[in-house]
Formats: structure tokens, C-alpha cells, sequence
């Protein structure tokens, strides 16, 4: 049953074709299309999953081209860790896309978006379902194109599609790496596929360079520390791309990379911590500028970005399990929260948390499954999150590394800190808005209520009360899930503790003394502007980029421009004295023709007589 | 039977005074008789070499006919464009005929 997957990417990819050329005068039909193709491949992702129990292994549908010998196949694999990730993509992307057409009800490119919408399905699935790392690089560049393109969506918008931009470039430089790295490979003589890169034979250095460079790509699409300046943008498109490919699928596919090539990283292990500190320090830098964000769907962006952080830092540790457990569990209560944060931008029209307040009364649908999410992120018992964290607290106190755990627990606080603040700017206390706010349509809370029972549920799947049914699906091994009651104590300390906090500034109004404020007033503005490094890159790659590009532009006007236009007045200059001859009288005409017949015959003539 | 340098010699005259009337004519309908002048100098040209030298198939004197279809067809051309030009500057000496230059 297992050789059908590679119909899954196929059906989204139809849907994308159908609409692109008769979208339009489907009105709503567009959208039926879309979420149809993508509920038949989740049907169909169920089946693999049915048959891996069977016995299902990874396929090939054939040779694609030969490099150095070394055949590149159109390979698909069918493992645990592709058949969940086709089961959160699917499931989760017919979710989203039956909301966004809710969402989108208004838009007047409506069948465009769910157009963008399939054809990113499309190459999401088949970034999970290729076997080597080249075919996944040409379904990794598709992603990217639909993240620019729905990004940028509303582009009559400059911020939009300014965004789009950047979140298209940003990610290239990453892209490039990862290009590299699998060229160092190819011209290794390696097999690319993900199966053979275990115990690579050849140079280790060069071997170590390829998994870093290789993870380059994953820091750019997964907008880890230092390539994370697109994502925040990135939110100036519709929401409900920013829950799909923003917080539950695209982003994850940099955590996908990783595992997926996992043995390549475990063989170097300088690889491997360079992941676990670019994660860490990605999770504590977004959560903590999450705190100072008053923009409801940025809060969630760098919070999106923060836990991306916390599963690289998982997988950095050797919790493989973990790392994938917490990315499953985190594409389903972040694509409901932005769902849910959509929601409110539709009812109150801001995005501003400043200008929200009691919206719990008004969207008691929204608010409810919001803040089933927000426990979830937080990592409260027993939402999905809490389990999922405290694999990657277990791994990482397992590998031992004080500092890595230190910033796992802050990121874990800081988490719960701007989750409760959201809430309670939003959902409680007296609404400061001005616009009338009314819940939304049962088309767009339903798929709410849908991911919140998962956001609630889904984590038992992994938690020693089911024995782990997870881990051992994942890791085939017979790793032992014991209950650590001391972890289960500290982290659910650590997030009411963040809760508390929260409560106390927003509802309490509680303020530190002002001479300590005026003491770290340094750290809120590095905080506020986002540690600046937008200024960084812009100072860094911008601005030079742009003078090097006036430096040529000038070369070009003064130079090249100049010495085109230089020959141009020269024949012109040529011509006006030129032209004199030109009398329109035709006896002249005539007369040079026979002084030129003249010379010509004499010059015969002459040559004649030289032969005698 | 007349000698062959006679013919050359009559053809050269008559394309003498061809080009002669060419560059001095300024009126249209003599220019053009001048031109025929021209073209029939190298006819005559043409059958005699073909009768003295030629191929028994006469190519020369079926390339004469030609060069005379032709030269019809051209001077039709020419005493249109003179009509035309007659019409418009009501003269029809060639150093009216002027506009086409700087």
C-alpha cells in the first residue's frame, strides 16, 4: 500500500494547475478545489501510514540523472519520520486551507491564493517524501518560491512585498550553503541519498563542512540565528499563510532537514553542536524579544522562531526523538494560534494587542482555543507542548550541558511569559478597541476547534502514560519513557511562574522601582529593536550593496553610456559633412557613376596592358 | 561577310552617344532615349558575338530578347515616375526633380 505515496504531492499539484488557469470563474469552487486535493492526500497519507504497519519500505520511481556515475533516483521514502511528517502536513494544511476560505472570503484574488496555497502543498509533501538530498533541494526551492509569492500576496501593500522579498533573499544565502554542501557531497563521489549518509568514508573536515553547510540551508528556511530577520516580515501576509507556512510546515522543513539527515550530524559531532548552540540562542533571542512585541501576529512569529530554536536545540543534543516529537506537536498548537490570532485581526481590525482587551466574551470559540494553544505553547500539563518540552529538558539533561539547559528553561519561562501577557492583553480585561468585534464564521472557528482537540490530546501519544507510543514509532528502538517527576515539577514551576508574572504587569499593573528600570533600560531598547539586527544587515550587506551598485550605475552612465554615445555623434558629425554630396540632382549622380565606370575600366585596361 | 570589329565599333558609338546623352540631357524623355541608346548598344554587341563566336543554340540573340522585354518594362516604369513627376512639379527637366537629398 505504500507505493502510492508519491500520488500525495500530485493531487495539491493539480489543484494548483486547475486553478492557476480556470480559477477564476470558479469563484468559490477555487477554494473546494484546494482543500479537496489536500483532504485526498491526507486520505492517502493515512493509507502509507496503514502500510508502513505492513511492512511498506521507501521506493524508487527511477533514475532521474547520473553524476559522476553516481545515479540520482526520483526516490521516495516511506519511514515513520516521513509518514508524520506527511500526516501534519496534510492534516494540518486542509485544516487551514477549509478556514482560509473564511478568511480569504473577500479577497478579489481568491482562486490565486488557493492556487499558491496547492502548489506549496504540492512541494511541502515532496520535500518530505524525497530519498536524496538533490530532489529535496528542488521541492526546498519550491517552498521558498510560495512562501515569497504568498508573502508578498498582497502586494499593492510596499511593507508586502518588501517582505516577500526578504524573506525570498534571506533564505537564498542559506539556500546557497546548502547547494554547496550538497555539491561537496556529489563531488565526494557520494551517494546523496539520505539512506547512505551514515559513516561517510573521505576527508572528516570536509565531511563536517558539508553538514554545516547543509545545516546553513535549515538555519535559513527554519529563520534560526543569524538568517531569522525574514520571518518577523514575513507576517505581513494573510494569516492564515503565516499558520500554514510560517509556524507549521515550511519553517519545520530546516528541523526536517536536520533529522532527516541526522546520521551525518551525529557522525560529526562538531556539526552537531554547532546546531544545538545555533538553536539555543535562537530560542532565547526570539522569546525574549517576543516579550517586547505588541503585534500580535509577531509575537507569535518570534515565538514560532523560539521554538524552532528549542527543536534544533533537541535534535543538537541527541534527542532525536524529542526534537521531531516537539515539531509534530508545535505545527498543530501554532497553526491554531495563528488561526486563532487571525480570528481577532478579522474581528477588531488591528493587529495590536494594545488596542484589544476582553475579547473572551465577545469570541468565546476563538478565545477558548486560543488559549488551549497558548497552554499548549506555554508547556502546561497536559497540553500537547508540555510533553513534548520536557523530552527536549530530559535530552538535554541527559547530554549534561549546564548551559544549554539554562537556556532551555529560560526560553521555557520567557515562553510562558509573552504567552500569558498575549491572553491577557487580549482576552481579558476592558476592550480598548473601537471597532465592533463579533466571533467569526463557523467556517473559520471549526478548524480552531479541530486543532485545539489536537493541540489538547496529541501529546499523550508521546507521554509515558501511553508508554511512548511515539518515541517507538519513530526511533524503532525500545527507548525507556519513565515519568522524571522532578523535571515534570521544575518546568511546570517554571511556567505558572511565568503566568504569574504576566498576570501581575498586565492585569496588576506591577512595575519594578524606576531605578531599576533606568538600570536596564539598555536591555529593553536592545530588546525592543530586536537586538538591532536588521541596522546590523543593513549596515553590513545593504548599504554597501547599494553603493557598489552607484559605483556601477555611475561606471555605466559615464563610460559605457559614453563611449556608445560617443561613436553615435561621431558618425553623426561624419554624416553632416557627408551628406553635401548628396545633391538630389541626377545629372551629378550620374556623373560620378561614369566617372567610377571610367576608372574601373581603366584600372582593367592598365592591368591588360601590364600583362603584355 | 562583315567583319566583327565593325559591329564593336558601331555598339561602341551608339553607347557613346548613349552616356553622352545621359549626362547632358536634362530633359526626362531624352535622358530615357539615351538609356535605351545604351541598352541597345549591348544588344547589338550581344547577337554579334554570338554569331561570330556563339553556340549554334543562339543565347546571345535569345539573351538580346530579353535585354529588349526588359528595357520595355523599364522605360514603361521611367515615363510613369516622369508622368507621375509632371503631374506634381509641372516640368519635366531632371534638375527640377530635386527632393531626394539633404
Amino acid at each position: 500500500m505504500v507505493k502510492i505515496a508519491h500520488w500525495i504531492p500530485v493531487f495539491p499539484f493539480l489543484a494548483f494547475w486547475l486553478n492557476m488557469m480556470v480559477g477564476r470563474r470558479l469563484g468559490k469552487g477555487a477554494g473546494y478545489i484546494a482543500v479537496a486535493a489536500s483532504a485526498l492526500s491526507a486520505v492517502v497519507s493515512f493509507l502509507v501510514f496503514q502500510g508502513l504497519f505492513a511492512g511498506g519500505t521507501s521506493y524508487s520511481l527511477g533514475t532521474w540523472i547520473t553524476i559522476n556515475g553516481n545515479p540520482i533516483t526520483v526516490g521516495i521514502i516511506v519511514d515513520s519520520l516521513t509518514v508524520m511528517m506527511l500526516l501534519v502536513v496534510s492534516v494540518v494544511g486542509t485544516l487551514i486551507q477549509i478556514y482560509s476560505i473564511g478568511y480569504m472570503a473577500e479577497d478579489p484574488r481568491f482562486s490565486r491564493f488557493f492556487a499558491y496555497i496547492s502548489l506549496f502543498m504540492a512541494c511541502m509533501l515532496g520535500v518530505v517524501l524525497a530519498d536524496n538530498l538533490l530532489l529535496l533541494f528542488i521541492f526546498w526551492e519550491g517552498v521558498g518560491l510560495c512562501s515569497c509569492l504568498l508573502v508578498a500576496f498582497w502586494y499593492e501593500k510596499p511593507a508586502a512585498a518588501a517582505a516577500g522579498l526578504k524573506a525570498f533573499i534571506t533564505t537564498r544565502v542559506g539556500d546557497t550553503g546548502f547547494l554547496i554542501g550538497i555539491l561537496i557531497l556529489l563531488a565526494s563521489g557520494h551517494s546523496l541519498r539520505f539512506a547512505d549518509l551514515g559513516g561517510l568514508p573521505g576527508h572528516d573536515f570536509l565531511m563536517t563542512v558539508a553538514a554545516l553547510l547543509i545545516f546553513m540551508g535549515a538555519v535559513g528556511k527554519s529563520a534560526q540565528f543569524p538568517l531569522h530577520v525574514w520571518l518577523p516580515d514575513a507576517m505581513e501576509g494573510p494569516t492564515a499563510v503565516s499558520a500554514l507556512i510560517h509556524a507549521a510546515t515550511m519553517v519545520a522543513a530546516g528541523v526536517y532537514l536536520v533529522a532527516r539527515s541526522y546520521v551525518l550530524f551525529l557522525d560529526h559531532p562538531l556539526a552537531l553542536q554547532t546546531v544545538a548552540v545555533i538553536g539555543a540562542i535562537s530560542a532565547v533571542m526570539a522569546a525574549s524579544i517576543a516579550c517586547k512585541m505588541n503585534d500580535i501576529k509577531r509575537v507569535l512569529a518570534y515565538s514560532t522562531m523560539s521554538q524552532l530554536g528549542l527543536m534544533m536545540l533537541g535534535l543538537g543534543v541527541g534527542g532525536y526523538t524529542a526534537g521531531t516529537f516537539h515539531l509534530m506537536t508545535h505545527a498543530f498548537f501554532k497553526a491554531l494560534l495563528f488561526l486563532g490570532a487571525g480570528s481577532v485581526i478579522h474581528a477588531v481590525h488591528t493587529q495590536d494587542i494594545r488596542e484589544m482587551g476582553g475579547l473572551l466574551n465577545k469570541m468565546k470559540v476563538t478565545g477558548i482555543t486560543f488559549i488551549v494553544g497558548s497552554l499548549a505553547l506555554a508547556g502546561i500539563m497536559p497540553f500537547a507542548g508540555f510533553w513534548s518540552k520536557d523530552e527536549i529538558f530530559l535530552a538535554i539533561s541527559h547530554q549534561g550541558n549546564p548551559v544549554f539547559f539554562f537556556a532551555a528553561a529560560l526560553t521555557s519561562f520567557l515562553t510562558a511569559f509573552y504567552m500569558a501577557r498575549l491572553i491577557f492583553m487580549t482576552f481579558f480585561g476592558a476592550y480598548r478597541g473601537k471597532h465592533h468585534a463579533h466571533e467569526s464564521p463557523a467556517v473559520m472557528t471549526s478548524p480552531l476547534v479541530v486543532l485545539a482537540v489536537f493541540a489538547a490530546g496529541l501529546g499523550f501519544i508521546g507521554s509515558p502514560l501511553c508508554n511512548g507510543v511515539f518515541q517507538h514509532f519513530i526511533e524503532k528502538g525500545d527507548e525507556v519513557v519513565a515519568l522524571n517527576y522532578s523535571m515534570v515539577i521544575f518546568s511546570t514551576v517554571l511556567s505558572f511562574s511565568g503566568i504569574a508574572l504576566a498576570y501581575a504587569i498586565t492585569i496588576r499593573g506591577f512595575a519594578l522601582p524606576p531605578a531599576v528600570l533606568s538600570n536596564i533600560s539598555w536591555l529593553t531598547r536592545l530588546v525592543e529593536n530586536k537586538y538591532y539586527f536588521d541596522e546590523l544587515y543593513d549596515f553590513l550587506f545593504v548599504q554597501p550593496f547599494l553603493r557598489l551598485c552607484g559605483a556601477f550605475k555611475r561606471f555605466d552612465a559615464l563610460r559605457v553610456d559614453g563611449f556608445v554615445n560617443g561613436v553615435a555623434a561621431f558618425v553623426g558629425a561624419l554624416a553632416q559633412v557627408i551628406r553635401k554630396a548628396q545633391t538630389g540632382l541626377v545629372e551629378n549622380y550620374l556623373l560620378m557613376q561614369a566617372g567610377g565606370m571610367l576608372l574601373i575600366l581603366l584600372t582593367i585596361m592598365g592591368k591588360i596592358c601590364r600583362l603584355f | 561577310m562583315i567583319p566583327l570589329g565593325h559591329f564593336v565599333i558601331l555598339s561602341m558609338f551608339i553607347f557613346c552617344i548613349g552616356v553622352f546623352g545621359v549626362l547632358t540631357q536634362r530633359n526626362a524623355i531624352r535622358f530615357l532615349i539615351s538609356v535605351e541608346l545604351i541598352l541597345n548598344a549591348a544588344n547589338i554587341n550581344l547577337v554579334a558575338f554570338n554569331k561570330y563566336y556563339g553556340s549554334p543554340d543562339g543565347l546571345g540573340q535569345i539573351f538580346a530578347l530579353f535585354v529588349i522585354a526588359i528595357a520595355a518594362a523599364a522605360s514603361v516604369v521611367g515615363l510613369v515616375l516622369v508622368i507621375a513627376i509632371y503631374r506634381l512639379r509641372k516640368s519635366v527637366f531632371i534638375d527640377d526633380f530635386n527632393l531626394l537629398k539633404w
